[in-house]
């Protein structure tokens, strides 16, 4: 299959609203996460939640801040930002790629002025559509917490096929208290900011975002390139909510990924996990590592800076990872501590200079899924 | 000129012999009805979701104990697969790219009002569409490739792109695609498994004409 | 059996949805989880969720279902000790 390159990004955080801001941040090894109390739970919790007043701010520039959702707003501010740098995309023929797992599900508790449509995720891409005058219907996925990812992997597939030449895939989510309840129930939320692959870590921290990448599956005359040349999904068939022991499905979808990309696990330069930060997930994804021959890959999870973003947390992190080859930087794991997992693995500790030349991005979630991306460097 | 044509020919029937897949079965549940390529298989009155998928499951004794913890959406999606693999046993990289309007928004409701008084773990796991997809591969043993795709309406040339763009590149030998919606008690469900097989030539064509075979009204919208 | 085994049993049936079983059908002693009633992860947490809606009894710590949740015996009598409700 072809590759898929990967051209101007945005993101949207509690750390910045640009992808410039948001690496600076997490290079000064800044984190979104803040103490967190809500009212419908004695639990307090660490969330990585953005400033709506300082989102209203930002937004009012190019949109009337009672017309959208928290959410809509975060989005139309990351593709604006892609629509900037790309004056002459021709909107009738460029695919829209939206990646969530909730959308707009605040609004099921607080609907405010908005219709019940609002909550349909089908309408979310119609509001996004509409804004910016893209003519295709918006491709809309929601798989759990690989979505963002698994939006890269559909945008390569499809643009292999001649669906498209040029697309743009989003990625977002809220932390809401739909959300936060649902966690909360399943006693995943930690007391303190989360900490992957950590002895102490005891479970997630919630985060919001919105992630937006242009793709296309034409070589951009630029020197220094990043591609999607490799990707898997698979799943466990284990357990609808429980990783699988052996990380079965994670381990298949390494394999296929980096046979899809023709190269072998010595290759990689940077593995961007998953690391939750659950004592099964993360036990489970170092089980899958080493299976795959990934132990001495310098290896980092971003949870510590941004939370888990559910469905946009693999696109947020595989911008991060392209930006990491570009800069040729390894970005430290924030909160670890000491190492907790079963198998050993080479944790980023603090940040160092490294070539980068391929890097595997891989993501697991509710369902069961596994996805395992593979991205190239090109040099000049 | 004959040569030409000889060659064109050959290249088309070459075009065709490596990109071309075929609906080899398909299922369709909706207003108490269920059709097994084309036939109708069983019938019911039962207006109740929940007693109607029992009832389903009972028809098709699938002595599966854990089918009912599953939300609404699950149910639909095992009964419409053991109807498709008691036939077709799947192989173990049969993908499923499957899609509808309402996302999980029926159980996400449950789940919801649950939280005003103490939130259900149990609903919880099933307020994301795929879901569905993990029921599927546990009781199948598939460690495929997945997709869950929202669309407002069934969207037969996305389920075909990418249903195809995964034959074609080889990342599955088998695909069960289609479209599962639930909303407000109503369901509507279409999946079809495709392959090399031959039979009916997988199009964009051929799923809006099975998919509307037996629907007399087509899928709400809100 | 007293009382509280037999409701016991019954919300259990009906909170974790084990259709088709009656009360009768669980015996004290047998293990809920593993090869007795087969009951999984989110089983556990929504029975964390009913020791607390029914008896006013709060688990912060889920290694702590482990230990109650192994038979009806042993979650009736964490029960009789610790009921708020």
């Amino acid at each position: 299959m072809k590759k898929l390159y990967l051209l101007e990004d945005a993101i949207i955080s509690p750390l910045g609203f640009s992808t410039k801001e948001n690496i600076q941040a997490i290079r000064e090894g800044k984190s979104g996460l803040k103490f967190q109390k809500p009212e419908f739970t004695e639990n307090q919790f660490f969330a990585g939640i953005i400033d709506e007043t300082l989102l209203n701010q930002v937004f009012s520039k190019i949109g009337a801040i009672e017309k959208f959702t928290k959410l809509e707003k975060m989005i139309l501010l990351a593709v604006k930002q892609l629509l900037d740098k790309n004056k002459n995309l021709d909107l009738t023929e460029t695919a829209l790629i939206l990646t969530t797992t909730k959308g707009n599900i605040n609004l099921l508790k607080e609907p405010g002025d908005f219709p019940e449509s609002r909550l349909k995720l089908s309408k979310l891409g119609k509001i996004v559509a509409n804004f910016f005058g893209f003519k295709q219907t918006p491709i809309i996925l929601s798989n759990a917490c690989i979505s963002g990812g698994l939006g890269l992997a559909v945008a390569r597939g499809l643009g292999n096929s001649g669906k498209f030449t040029n697309a743009i895939v989003v990625g977002a989510d809220l932390v809401s208290d739909f959300v936060i309840s649902g966690f909360n129930s399943f006693q995943a939320l930690s007391t303190e900011a989360c900490k992957p692959f950590s002895k102490e870590r005891d479970g997630i921290s919630l985060g919001e975002a919105a992630a937006a990448i242009m793709v296309s599956t034409e070589k951009p005359e630029i020197s220094n390139v990043i591609s999607l040349i490799g990707d898997a999904s698979a799943n466990d068939a284990n357990h609808i909510s429980g990783p699988s022991r052996t990380g079965e499905g994670l381990y298949i979808s390494i394999q296929k990924a980096l046979k899809d990309a023709s190269i072998s696990a010595e290759k990689v330069g940077l593995l961007s996990a998953h690391g939750t930060a659950t004592v099964y997930n993360d036990e489970m994804e170092s089980i899958a590592f080493h299976r795959s021959g990934l132990q001495e890959v310098p290896i980092h999870s971003l949870k510590g800076f941004y939370g888990h973003t559910l469905g946009a947390s693999a696109l947020l992190e595989s911008i991060i990872t392209k930006h990491s080859m570009l800069n040729n930087e390894l970005i430290a794991s924030k909160n670890f501590g000491e190492l907790g997992v079963s198998k050993s693995l080479n944790i980023i500790q603090s940040n160092k200079h490294k070539e980068i030349y391929y890097a595997l991005k891989t993501a697991s979630g509710f369902g069961g899924c596994n996805l395992a991306l593979v991205f190239k460097a090109e040099k000049e | 000129m004959a040569d030409v044509t000889w060659l064109w020919f050959l290249k088309q029937k070459k075009n065709k012999m490596s990109n071309q897949f075929y609906i080899q079965d398909w299922v369709k549940i909706k207003n108490g009805e269920i059709f097994n390529s084309g036939k109708l298989i069983f019938e019911s009155t039962e207006k109740e979701l929940n007693l109607f998928l029992k009832e389903c499951y009972e028809f098709l004794e699938i002595k599966y104990p854990k089918f009912h913890k599953m939300d609404g959406l699950s149910k639909l999606g095992i009964l419409g697969s053991e109807i498709i693999f008691r036939k077709n046993k799947p192989t173990k990289d049969t993908a499923l790219v499957i899609s509808n309007n309402a996302s999980s928004l029926e159980t996400d409701k449950q789940f919801q009002e649950s939280t005003k008084t103490f939130a259900s773990p149990a609903l919880f796991v099933y307020t994301l569409p795929n879901i569905v997809l993990g029921e599927i591969s546990i009781k199948y043993k598939l460690q495929s490739e997945n997709a869950f795709f929202i669309s407002e309406d069934f969207n037969a040339g996305l389920l075909k792109d990418y249903s195809e763009s995964l034959l074609s590149s080889e990342k599955t030998s088998r695909v069960l695609c289609g479209w599962l919606d639930l909303q407000n008690g109503e369901y509507d469900v279409f999946l079809c498994l495709v392959s090399k097989e031959k039979n009916i030539p997988f199009s964009e064509e051929s799923l809006k004409k099975l998919y509307c075979a037996e629907n007399d009204k087509p899928t709400h919208r809100t | 059996m007293t009382n509280l085994h037999t409701e016991l049993k019954e919300s259990i049936i009906e909170q974790l949805n084990l259709e088709d079983m009656e009360p009768a059908d669980i015996s004290n002693d047998e293990p809920l989880f593993g090869d007795g009633l087969g009951l999984d992860s989110i089983d556990a947490l929504e029975l964390i969720v009913l020791l607390e809606k029914d008896y006013g009894i709060k688990l912060t710590d889920p290694a702590q279902g482990k230990e109650i949740f192994v038979s009806i015996n042993q979650m009736a009598q964490f029960i009789e000790e610790n009921r708020t409700k």
